[in-house]
């Protein structure tokens, strides 16, 4: 395709974009308002990661995309074509081999580099939006940082639940200043936000971007006594065996039989490649056959 | 089984495949042209060059083609495609006193220079299905106007301006802020507001007008002025070092005369409210003037009675439906990661409650 | 001694209107100051500018910061302004629905604003929510529930406990018993007075009830017009009036 610039935006909203996310970069945590277009795809369908990822992609890179974790879901699907068409880049299913790796919902299991761009796409990027629905008083209170409310949330959880009852989304502290959203991910992708890689924010309909640098201390927010807790299902994956990946529940017929696989498919995939079987690995190897 | 998501790919070329089939529909019924949707969609083609924020009648007529008559999608591919265009520059401001009016009506004066022009109305049209149409038959000439009106037809606000009897509009020539090419901050100013309203849904500005007029934050609205017609657009030629005409629009505009206010220093006034929308698009235009003029209640002083008309940032980050429904549809695309983290936590939290309720009953 | 809160020449108004006119006087720690007058009379603006809701047009508002001593509230930055609000200050108002979160438990009600100001565990919050609780006289077994399910008067004792849970060193109230059946009235008063008491709290008080200010208050400022018409000790103002206006409104002929 060569009626549109290379990868889809024309230079001067990329630069734009880039102003925004190299000030979200100095500024860890921080919203930072950017005039988000109209993209050929909707408004709460990854249109914020797909502006970051096209300000940053160059010619050599490596793009990999992900959603729930997958490379073969639908919207993933629809964004890795959208790229290869418009900037046609070398994509990839593989992690590792990735440059930059657009995610909605979740962080690979496997860590990231110093070479990598984790880009993520972002619903809602307002933490406390859900407590106060005006963006000039969030906005005042980030900048005085009267995050008060934020625990009188957790109070709120534990005094129902008898625990915190938040499973995604779990609010964050970066650098000890700004209380952040780390978008959708389950908490238990949250102790992955202390990386190596840069990683991305970026929200196309509510125009804004934030950013964590490598290295970037990344607190979720708890009580003493209530201590975060990065939780999954209480299996290993059937597939690959694996104890210590995120897992998603299948179910497999009509009588409640269920299967739980990772939810990170290169991560399985790459595991399986290596020899590590799971419990159902034989069976399911004779379905594809 | 697990293979149900995979094979996301090919699923996709299929439904594509599978949507042209039935946007096609019938093949044995002659395919609809773009100058018939253009000629005889016409409002239909308004709305998305006034929603879509781009003015062109041909692209628009595409759009609600590729559509399948879905105007919020059609809608979206003109903003989508008007992304994409490079800005050459602005034009200077459109003159609308200088329009060739189709209509133009007031409610607020029997008649006034310029002369009442009904125009190709529905109103007064009784709202009966018209079997002759279903018949294709051909329609008879309206007849033509004696004289076609010429020369500037002045506003009637400006005859209650001259008598300081309307609140009067400060001019500005600072340069307005452009909501497609920078975010949208609170608080906005009224230039920022009047642009997200002239893109705004029609259905949702439609809503929140009529809630004025149904007492939330009531303003007591009279159409001063309502005039469709085409104004030539100038554009300044650097090289040249004047305006030259480099095409024309039409466009709706309305202004409404509302309830009077005064202080004990201000004698007492009345208001305004201003829609300004591309193409035939009369409910919008008014419908906009009355939400316009609601959210002025902080400049003109009047009291906040926390109606939603009068809430700034719920008007504004509400009346995009490209934002709205981009969103909304998105809790289609797979949740299951979210999903499976909050059904593991409502399991714990039910084992612990029933563990609770054991120990209670041993 | 330095006073806690030093009040010179302060003055608000709302176009010609006068809100309140050069207002001055001081509070020293301990001490509770009953500001009385009828609706109109410029009280709840006073108070309101005192507080910062409010933007006086002239006059300062010193106040005997920990930090640094006297410093003019006015001339503060907001954030200064809000960690204030949030810390060493507190707001009781007529209407506890302006004073509460309804949507929230009265324990996260209490306990918010020791999290503002970084309490992280939540046992100790808990249990000192639960303490707060029971000062002003609330079952134990209510602290989950939320406010709409409390009484009016409930709901008063709920927003003094949130205000005086983190030690404030000074209370604005406005009105706190206004709105109140008068039996729960005297019950809350009774409450207030041991509070002030027991604490040392230091305040101002708004209110048109005499019956308030004879009880709470050390001192007095009547007001009428937006203008202090009368000051002194509360017994020498009440049971010696010099005023007309001050007389008037002992011989109770003036109710708000």
């Amino acid at each position: 395709m060569t009626d549109y610039n290379f990868a889809y935006l024309d230079e001067q909203t990329k630069r734009m974009i880039r102003r925004a996310i190299l000030k979200a970069l100095a500024v860890p945590g921080h919203q930072v308002p950017f005039a988000s277009r109209e993209m050929p795809m909707p408004y709460g369908w990854g249109t914020g990661g797909v502006q970051v990822s096209a300000a940053c992609l160059v010619p050599e890179d490596r793009l990999k995309v992900i959603d729930q974790g997958a490379d073969d879901t639908t919207n993933a699907v629809s964004i890795r074509r959208f790229f290869e068409k418009t900037a046609g880049v070398a994509t990839t299913g593989r992690t590792s081999e990735a440059t930059l790796i657009q995610t909605r919902h979740r962080i690979p299991e496997e860590p990231l580099t110093r070479d990598q761009i984790l880009v993520y796409q972002v619903p809602i990027p307002e933490p406390l939006r859900f407590l106060e629905p005006r963006e000039t008083e969030t906005r005042k209170m980030h900048a005085l940082e009267e995050y008060g409310l934020v625990h009188v949330k957790l109070y709120e959880d534990i005094a129902r639940h008898g625990q915190i009852a938040t499973s995604y989304a779990y609010p964050v502290k970066v650098e000890g200043r700004y209380v952040m959203d780390p978008s959708p991910i389950p908490k238990f992708d949250n102790p992955k936000l202390e990386s190596e890689a840069i990683q991305l924010f970026g929200a196309g309909r509510e125009q804004r971007i934030h950013a964590l640098p490598p290295h970037c201390q990344v607190v979720s927010l708890d009580f003493e006594d209530h201590p975060f807790e990065a939780s999954k299902a209480d299996h290993d994956c059937d597939l690959c065996g694996s104890g210590t990946s995120y897992l998603d529940e299948v179910i497999v017929d009509d009588a409640g039989g269920r299967m739980f696989v990772c939810s990170d498919t290169d991560y399985c995939e790459t595991r399986r490649g290596a020899g590590h079987l799971g419990r159902l690995a034989a069976t399911r190897q004779e379905d594809a056959a | 089984m697990y293979v149900a998501v995979k094979g996301g790919e090919r699923a996709i070329e299929n439904a594509h495949a599978w949507l042209a089939e039935e946007r096609r529909g019938d093949p044995s019924v002659p395919e609809l042209s773009l100058a018939q949707i253009r000629e005889q969609m016409a409002l239909a083609v308004n709305r998305v060059m006034a929603e879509g924020s781009l003015y062109d009648p041909d692209l628009a007529a595409l759009a609600i083609k590729q559509a399948r008559g879905d105007l919020i999608e059609a809608i979206f591919l003109i903003r989508a495609y008007r992304t994409t265009l490079p800005r050459l520059g602005a034009s200077v401001p459109v003159e609308t006193a200088n329009m060739r009016c189709d209509r133009r009506i007031s409610a607020t004066f029997k008649d006034a220079p310029g002369g009442q022009v009904l125009g190709p109305t529905f109103d007064y049209t009784h709202r009966l299905l018209d079997f002759k149409l279903a018949a294709e038959g051909e329609v008879p000439a309206a007849a033509k106007a004696a004289a076609p009106q010429s020369g500037p037809v002045p506003h009637i606000t400006d005859f209650l301006n001259r008598d300081g009897l309307i609140q009067a509009e400060e001019r500005h020539d600072a340069t307005p802020p452009d909501l497609t090419r920078e975010p949208l901050e609170f608080p906005a100013n009224r230039a920022l507001r009047l642009q997200s309203l002239t893109r705004g849904d029609e259905g949702f500005v439609l809503g929140m007008a009529y809630s004025t007029q149904r007492g939330y934050a009531r303003n007591h609205a009279f159409v001063g002025e309502l005039r469709i017609g085409r104004v030539p657009v100038e554009m300044e030629i650097p090289e040249l070092g004047f305006s030259i005409e480099i095409g024309e629009v039409e466009l709706t505009e309305c202004e409404t005369v509302n309830q009077f206010a005064g202080s004990k220093t201000e004698p007492a006034q009345f208001t305004r409210g201003y829609g300004l929308v591309f193409g035939q698009t009369e409910r919008k235009a008014i419908s906009m003037a009355l939400v316009d003029r609601a959210l002025r209640w902080r400049e003109l002083g009047e009291d906040n009675l926390g109606a939603p008309a009068q809430d700034e940032e719920f008007v504004l980050s509400h009346a995009d439906n490209i934002q709205a429904t981009g969103f909304l549809e998105h809790i289609k695309l797979p949740h299951y990661v979210d999903f499976q983290s909050e059904l593991e936590l409502v399991r714990r939290l039910r084992a612990e409650a029933e563990a609770a309720a054991q120990e209670a009953a041993e | 001694m330095t006073p806690l809160l030093q009040v010179k020449g302060l003055t608000k108004r709302y176009g010609a209107r006068i809100g309140c006119a050069d207002v001055s006087f001081d509070l020293y720690p301990g001490e509770v100051m009953g500001i009385v007058g009828e609706s109109g009379s410029g009280k709840s603006t006073l108070l309101n500018c005192l507080a910062g809701h409010l933007e006086a047009d002239s006059g300062a508002v010193m106040f005997d910061t920990r930090a640094e001593g006297l410093r003019d509230v006015r001339a503060m930055s907001e954030p200064e302004r809000r960690m204030l609000a949030r810390t060493d200050w507190a707001f009781v108002h007529q209407n506890p629905r302006d004073g509460l979160r309804m949507g929230v438990s009265a324990g996260g009600n209490v306990g918010e604003r020791l999290m503002a100001v970084g309490a992280r565990h939540y046992g100790d919050i808990r249990a000192q929510a639960q303490d707060w609780l029971g000062r002003v006289e609330i079952a134990a077994d209510r602290i989950d529930d939320r406010p709409t399910a409390f009484s009016g008067g409930m709901q008063q004792r709920l927003q003094i406990a949130r205000n005086l849970v983190t030690g404030p060193r000074l209370v604005f109230m406005d009105e706190p018993t206004g709105g109140l059946d008068v039996s729960v009235q005297a019950r809350l008063l009774d409450l207030l007075r041991g509070l002030v008491r027991e604490m040392g709290l230091s305040a101002v008080i708004v209110t048109h009830d005499l019956a308030v200010v004879r009880l709470l208050a050390h001192r007095l400022m009547v007001m009428k017009s937006g203008h202090v018409v009368e000051a002194g000790l509360t017994d020498q103002v009440l049971d010696d009036p010099q005023h007309g206006y001050t007389q008037l409104l002992v011989s109770s002929v003036l109710q708000a």
